[in-house]
């Protein structure tokens, strides 16, 4: 036992052990920092997961909504060529039709533009140029789609109209709005392609001029085969923009709800006829919208899903 | 000189002359769309347009202008923070893992889907149930467009920030929570700024998704979220559709075209150069 100020060898080193851990006050420190870092990873962790429970949210109650049309309605909402809420008719057909062609339309047009326009930024334009003419293609992407579908209806329509009318009798049809569609969609075409085209090394391209080979060779046998499918993930990501654009495409279709199998005719678009109907609409007229809702979410969702899975495996061959 | 030659400098002249063809083609709707919005948007010009409300008759675009700003900067704030905090769970903890991955690639989907489709959604979920349209409809439909964008240029900018300024706070005993907040959030500050000025632009230009959700009104609402909310682009789009036969909406709604539209460039513009300000 010890007496007086005597400390025995056992006490000595008890002291020290105590001195060299934690103190007390220390070990609350640690674990309140350890709580934190807990309720930190959840928080962040739940509002990562609420993009799951949105994309499930969204086909949820659009299932939910469509399904009173559906059964009502069964497969002649596809196959109806006429939509007419007077007479309970709603056949989605027409919608369809002016979806697809309007898109095509503007992919038809944009692709070869895109790809002049990115070209000319990444191999012949001068690099003090090449962000002022970059920022204007991104700056046309900002323009939002209403001031598209105003400036389509007042200025586009009336050009064609007056300019070719045995093409453009009403001046507004499903050219006009793949028209202005492309007008939208280029911004976005060119920034994937001109992003996937620099990925290219730079070693690749002198290694080809070295041998001799004049620019568009160099794009086109060098550039090119290395970066196909980022360049056609961003076509198809273009494709997904124009598929769901509302705003501009209402003002210019035309807004004809029967089948017009033309090109160049008035039609409507799934977005614009829910744009149009959908703030008057009520019982099965609704649903009937909301179904066809899902059918452009369902459609969009697979084309921006494979648009993402091309770029995702150019981004990951590539060296950025 | 040798024809081969020839041909293949004559194929790449042509070719080239196209892609700058194209890039004058692709530049020419700016300034085409810009002039139509100051010959026809200027002449409408006036202080009434900012302090008047929309009427059948005369009247201005103040209402509108005000509930557009509420909206956007409550839809703004909401979806930064939940895009910042998403963004940072896949960019610090999420990683690789599987389930990461997937919220990666649902995102990256929801970033482009149509708006139309978030305004139906938020029709079904919000507005249905409450019964009426209404300004936090407007709010949550603008939000769940934002969030995405907000995810995705969060993610990014975390992954720019070099993993050895994470080891050394974490040598110098930092917590995961205080790297996160301290080391990486500053080094992303600027990134994470141009993403969110980009949303912003992007959803103050947004029609489709307030057409069944915010709806519009002729009164003025100050922060009456609970009911409808008057918003600059439901006004152009009545303007210029069911009220089309009277000259003056339509005028007005050139000015409002203008002013819209020069909000959102100048928006794009900030984050441009906040990008710029972040590459130094």
């Amino acid at each position: 036992m010890t007496t007086g100020s005597s400390v025995t060898p056992q006490a000595a080193e008890g002291d020290r052990m105590q001195k060299l851990s934690a103190s007390e006050h220390e070990r609350t420190a640690l674990k309140r920092n350890g709580l934190v870092d807990r309720v930190f990873e959840i928080t962040t962790r739940g509002s990562a997961l609420m993009v799951l429970l949105l994309l499930g949210t969204i086909t949820g109650s659009l299932v939910l909504a469509g399904w009173p049309a559906l059964s009502e309605l069964g497969l002649s909402f596809f196959t109806d060529d006429r939509w007419a809420a007077n007479v309970n008719r709603f056949g989605a057909l027409p919608a369809i039709y002016g979806t697809l062609v309007t898109s095509l339309i503007a992919i038809a047009i944009a692709i070869p533009v895109s790809l002049g326009i990115a070209i000319f930024l990444t191999e012949i334009c001068p690099p003090k140029l090449r962000r002022t003419i970059g920022t204007m293609v991104e700056l046309l992407a900002g323009v939002p789609s209403i001031i598209y579908g105003m400036w389509g209806m007042e200025v586009l329509a009336p050009f064609l109209q007056s300019h070719f009318p045995s093409v453009f009798p009403a001046g507004t049809g499903l050219t006009t709005a793949g028209l202005i569609l492309a007008i939208m969609i280029i911004p976005f075409i060119t920034a994937v392609t001109r992003d996937v085209m620099n990925t290219v090394p730079s070693i690749m391209r002198e290694s080809a001029y070295g041998l001799g080979c004049t620019t568009w060779e160099v794009v086109r046998h060098v550039i090119f085969p290395s970066v196909k499918a980022g360049m056609l993930g961003g076509v198809i990501l273009g494709l997904g923009r124009a598929l769901g654009e509302t705003m501009a495409v209402t003002f210019v279709i035309g807004n004809n709800l029967f089948l017009n199998a033309t090109v160049t005719g008035q039609g409507t678009s799934i977005a614009a006829l829910i744009a149009n109907q959908f703030s008057e609409a009520d019982g099965l007229q609704r649903s009937a919208l909301l179904l066809l809702g899902l059918v452009l979410f369902l459609i969009t969702f697979a084309v921006l899903a494979l648009a993402r899975f091309m770029l995702n495996r150019t981004n990951q061959r590539a060296p950025s | 000189m040798n024809p081969v030659y020839r041909r293949r400098r004559m194929v790449n002249r042509i070719i080239m002359m196209a892609s700058l063809l194209a890039s004058a083609f692709g530049v020419i709707w700016l300034f085409l769309i810009l002039l139509t919005l100051v010959t026809k948007g200027v002449p409408a010009l006036s202080l009434d347009v900012f302090t008047e409300r929309t009427r059948m008759s005369g009247g201005g675009l103040g209402n509108a202008i005000l509930g557009s700003l509420i909206m956007t900067a409550l839809a703004t704030v909401g979806g930064t923070l939940i895009g910042i905090s998403a963004g940072t769970w896949l960019a610090e903890y999420g990683g690789r893992s599987r389930l990461a991955s997937l919220i990666r690639f649902i995102n990256d989907v929801l970033l482009s889907a149509p708006s139309i489709i978030i305004g139906l959604y938020i029709y079904a979920v919000v507005v249905l149930p409450m019964g009426h349209f209404s300004g936090w409809a407007g709010m949550a439909a603008l939000m769940v467009i934002i969030i995405p964008v907000v995810i995705r240029s969060t993610e990014d900018m975390l992954l720019l920030v070099p993993n050895s300024l994470r080891e050394a706070a974490a040598a110098l005993g930092a917590h995961r929570w205080l790297i996160v907040l301290r080391v990486c959030y500053s080094g992303a500050k600027a990134g994470i700024t141009t993403g969110v000025l980009l949303g912003c632009a992007r959803i103050s230009g947004e029609t489709a998704p307030l057409l069944f959700t915010a709806l519009n009104t002729n009164q003025w609402n100050f922060f009456n979220m609970g009911s409808e909310m008057p918003n600059l682009p439901m006004v152009l789009y009545q303007n210029m559709t069911i009220n089309s036969f009277i000259p003056a909406q339509v005028a007005l709604a050139w000015a409002g075209a203008l002013v819209l539209t020069a909000a959102v460039l100048i928006l794009n513009i900030l984050a441009r150069v906040s990008a710029a300000r972040s590459q130094k």
